[in-house]
């Protein structure tokens, strides 16, 4: 690991940009699970609202970014994560749709409701956890 | 029956995902980097299985960052119960095997799946692509029809 990647204004960079995220996760009720349970049971439609909104800036943010900047304001460059549609992608996409519809918390909102006290949510993080290990011992 | 989409009001759904984006974005404009938040679940495990699917560079470089960013997520839900929630603590009703045995598929999949909402739903939408967009239709469809069968059968 090279030291610019480690170095302390990255390093605080990312807390704050994950303190933004679990102040927007919580402000939006998505680190409660009933929230999102009631969303997949079609009673209450503000999910499309905080994906959508949150889409929407990571859109402009992604395209403009790139285009504006050299590189990122603290160095490195611009990474691109592609994602593939396979096997894996398909079956791992359903099953944590199955998860995702039993327990009504996804791995965000699992890590953030701890920072509210909600700490039931150890239940869900330890499982979330667990399935991450066993879903890499079992892979080759 | 409430006929309403937004039984709750919208507006704090709406400024929410614009700060949890914001976020996102934010990462990305500083740092270069895309974050997505299953994959924290598997870079973690590189501190301690030595099995060379979780020293995969990709774990092992960037596990360090990955769980920063975790800890600003409890930080910035802490700043929000503390500052605009009045301390109530956050409880869910949701039985602890649901969490547990939910929880574990959620583990397992997204990271099977290299994605969850925020890695395919957030991330992958917001760089245009495709197969992360079909991977949201299936995780929403599968949870959709779960969410309803285990209201039916377990309430």
């Amino acid at each position: 690991m090279t030291t610019a990647n480690m170095s302390l204004p990255r390093s605080l960079a990312t807390l704050a940009a994950g303190a933004l995220f679990g102040f927007g996760l919580s402000i939006s009720t998505m680190i409660r699970p009933e929230v999102v349970l009631s969303f997949l049971r079609l009673q209450d439609f503000g999910l499309m609202l905080v994906m959508g909104g949150a889409v929407l800036v990571v859109l402009l943010a992604y395209k403009l970014a790139p285009r504006l900047l050299a590189r990122p304001l603290l160095g490195d460059h611009f990474h691109a994560h592609p994602s593939v549609w396979n096997r894996d992608t398909a079956l791992g996409a359903a099953l944590f749709g199955i998860g995702w519809g039993l327990c009504g918390v996804c791995p965000g909102p699992a890590i953030a409701g701890l920072g509210a006290g909600n700490w039931s949510l150890l239940w869900a993080l330890a499982g979330i956890a667990l399935g991450a290990l066993v879903q890499g011992l079992r892979a080759k | 029956m409430n006929l309403s989409l937004f039984p709750l009001g919208w507006q704090h759904y709406l400024l929410g995902g614009l700060l949890v984006g914001a976020g996102a974005a934010l990462l990305f404009v500083l740092t270069g980097r895309i974050g997505g938040m299953s994959t924290v679940f598997s870079s973690s495990w590189s501190y301690l299985v030595r099995r060379p699917f979780f020293q995969q560079a990709r774990f092992v470089d960037s596990r360090g960052w990955r769980l920063v960013y975790a800890l600003g997520l409890v930080l910035g839900a802490l700043v929000w119960w503390l500052g605009f929630a009045g301390g109530v603590r956050e409880a869910t009703a949701v039985p602890v095997w649901q969490l547990l045995v939910g929880g574990f598929f959620v583990g397992y999949g997204a990271r099977l799946g290299n994605g969850c909402t925020s890695g395919h739903g957030i991330c992958g939408l917001g760089s245009l692509q495709w197969p992360s967009a079909l991977a949201v239709l299936t995780f929403m469809a599968t949870a959709f029809l779960t969410a309803n069968l285990a209201a039916r059968w377990l309430a």
